[in-house]
């Protein structure tokens, strides 16, 4: 077992996904992710094969995930919300190639140029597919530098799994901050990829890695199986932490770094009395309807706490289907919901203050 | 007798969806051919753009992906760099490399990615009807210069091949037409060369081939060849841009 | 006996004549009194004599409908 080692989120993300096999990175500078991007400027010369390449774009660099992953390799590239907008595109052909690969999210502050500091506004597009046409990608939000660790190895072996991109949801909030870590002595697992165009050395016929097909029928087919590896991926690998849940009477839902700031607030509304508990999803799709839904029918009321104007809420109300009410806090612009804040919150919501 | 002509192995049994006269027929049997001369059928991978040539990953034996629009190098870039001794090529029409995927055409080209880029320079954008390229000539007219490209409007057509002439990592460029038998035959000999400088590790390889889209040109495909003649090559003078044996020989 | 000899695929043909345009001798013309699946007329060797086996004709074809034997008589 390896010692305990103080690391920035962003370079122990990186860290984590070169244990995890993966020797390709593709990517752009943009704040607050920028220091993944660096630590994998320094790592990866030095590993035997290893690929860091700085692509002239974030478009540019999610192709060259596209062309690694098409070729069996594992790739990723990091980026931050409006370098996500950018990758769209190519999340949309890596998705309908039904390829796996790892996009790191370091969510800032939007929309547009915004600022630079953490959000959480970039749920619905993450949860949505990012890209156009309606597919799905595995969507991680891990709040502690070691949940990004073990996090990582998680992805990848899902994405290869299932064939489908994976993404670590994670913001600048996450990204900086620095925590003990510990890195598992995990070896990755890596799965045989037959379908993979490198080449058919005469041994086999060629592989075709292609999103496009014309014929309705087929392409409905194609969506359809998809949406299958979808529905198992919805039973099998949905997760959510709970913190005094036992006896709870109200639910915060939050993730990510909010989530830390959640508990603060959870531990100062036990001390007054309130039952209040923490269900923290840590994948965001699939989101963890079902854990959700039956917390739901003995509860009073659930607060989602949010660094955005309300997203995720949007699926907590769709899970909790009306078992009790859902009510919303948020902060934006890069400001970071305070403990006192949501005290204040879950207080009025067990006096049944809010709307 | 013998068989002088047949078809080469790794171009596919597939009969093509394109137009009668269409000139990418004769450019992927020329790759087909390069391939199979320089026996790397089995370590090579494709790249398909999106253009009427998006379904070039159905006429070619050897692995292929299909790309974003204008991605190709970049998706090349990935394959390349991820698998060992491969031998990695796009094809790409005017749109796909000049407009959309500038970005991307450029900086392979200056990281002298060891790719072979063929572009298919049919000045107008043939899959979707017809409309204006980046290499559509002054005057010519298009689903979107129906008065004839207007330069103080639309802009001047770009040399491409001129242009990433200028850039340090290209280690051969040269511009062909495929418009007659000797133009043909010196197009397989660019494109084997451009093959041969990728093997070498010599750098990035681009193959311009003027075309024609007779559909969209609204002429034959004798009459297109004639127009090719008179109007493009003027324009995209056929040469060699860059040439790293040359270089090699004369440094 | 001629020097060459086109055997050209009908079903592949789509009767674009660059065959017929550029063959030096004459040999091919498109046969207007067939049409082939696709319904185009193919390109036929009409003066099958007069062939070289030069192969201009399958270096033309972007069909890659026309095969090309030569030998010596």
């Amino acid at each position: 077992m390896s010692e305990k080692i103080l690391m920035k989120g962003n370079e122990a993300l990186a860290e984590a996904a070169i244990r995890a096999g993966c020797i390709r990175f593709f990517g752009y500078p943009i704040t607050p992710q920028t220091e993944l991007a660096a630590y994998m400027a320094k790592r990866l010369p030095k590993i035997e094969g290893g690929v860091y390449l700085q692509a002239e774009s974030e478009v540019s660099a999610i192709n060259m995930v596209l062309g690694s992953a098409a070729s069996g390799a594992r790739a990723m590239t990091s980026s931050s919300s409006p370098g996500i907008s950018l990758k769209a595109e190519g999340i949309s052909y890596i998705a309908g190639s039904d390829l796996p690969c790892l996009i790191v999210n370091v969510q800032r502050a939007g929309p547009g140029l915004g600022g630079i500091q953490p959000s959480q506004a970039d749920y619905w597009v993450s949860t949505r597919g990012v890209g156009h046409g309606g597919a799905r990608l595995l969507v991680f939000a891990p709040n502690s530098v070691q949940e990004v660790i073990d996090l990582v190895f998680d992805a990848f072996e899902l994405a290869e799994k299932y064939r489908i991109p994976a993404m670590i949801l994670s913001d600048g909030l996450l990204g900086q901050m620095m925590e003990p870590v510990v890195f598992p002595d995990r070896a990755p697992v890596l799965l045989e990829k037959p379908w993979a165009a490198n080449g058919h050395r005469d041994k086999r016929n060629k592989n075709i890695i292609n999103s496009l097909y014309l014929q309705a029928s087929e392409l409905e087919e194609k969506v359809r199986q998809r949406e299958l590896r979808y529905r198992e991926i919805e039973e099998k690998h949905s997760k959510a932490s709970e913190y005094m849940m036992d006896d709870a009477e109200y639910a915060v839902v939050s993730y990510g770094a909010t989530s830390r700031v959640a508990g603060s607030a959870i531990d100062a509304a036990r001390e007054k009395g309130i039952r209040v508990g923490l269900i923290r999803p840590v994948t965001l799709w699939p989101f963890p309807s079902k854990q959700i839904f039956e917390k739901s029918k003995n509860l009073k009321g659930i607060l989602a706490v949010e660094m955005s104007s309300g997203q995720m809420v949007d699926d907590v109300r769709l899970a909790v289907n009306g078992n009790c009410p859902v009510n919303f806090f948020g902060r934006t612009g890069g400001i970071i919901p305070t403990p006192m804040e949501i005290l204040s919150e879950i207080e009025k919501m067990s006096k049944g203050d809010i709307k | 007798m013998k068989t002088v002509f047949q078809k080469p192995r790794s171009l596919s049994d597939t009969p093509t969806h394109y137009c009668p006269g269409c000139t990418h027929g004769i450019v992927h049997r020329l790759v087909a051919e390069a391939i199979d001369e320089l026996g790397i059928e089995g370590r090579t991978i494709g790249i398909a753009p999106v253009g009427c040539s998006v379904s070039a990953y159905n006429y070619f034996n050897n692995d292929m992906v299909q790309a974003p629009h204008g991605r190709a190098p970049a998706v090349a870039t990935g394959i390349k760099r991820s698998v060992k001794d491969s031998v990695v090529f796009t094809y790409q029409g005017d749109g796909d490399l000049a407009a959309i995927g500038t970005a991307e055409t450029v900086h392979a080209a200056t990281r002298g990615e060891n790719i072979t880029v063929i572009f298919i320079n049919n000045a107008i954008y043939g899959m979707t009807g017809g409309q204006m390229a980046p290499t559509t000539l002054e005057g010519q007219v298009t689903q979107t210069t129906p008065y004839g490209r207007d330069a103080s409007i639309a802009g001047n057509p770009i040399r491409v091949s001129e242009m990433l002439a200028t850039l340090d990592g290209p280690g051969y460029i040269e511009r062909v037409a495929v418009d007659s038998p000797a133009h043909v035959r010196a197009a397989k000999k660019a494109i084997k060369k451009a093959f041969e400088t990728q093997i070498k590790g010599k750098g990035f390889s681009l193959i311009e081939v003027i075309s024609t889209c007779p559909t969209n040109w609204g002429l034959s495909p004798g009459d297109a060849m004639v127009w090719l003649r008179e109007n493009m090559i003027p324009h995209y003078p056929l040469g060699v841009f860059v040439d790293w044996e040359k270089e090699e020989n004369d440094g | 006996m001629a020097k060459g000899r086109v055997v050209i695929d009908e079903r592949l043909c789509k009767g674009c004549s660059l065959c017929v345009i550029n063959c030096p001798m004459g040999v091919l013309e498109l046969d207007s009194s067939k049409l082939n699946e696709k319904g185009y007329n193919p390109a036929t060797p009409v003066n099958a004599d007069k062939c070289t086996g030069c192969a201009i004709c399958a270096l033309m074809c972007p069909d890659v409908a026309i095969t090309v034997e030569r030998g010596d008589n």
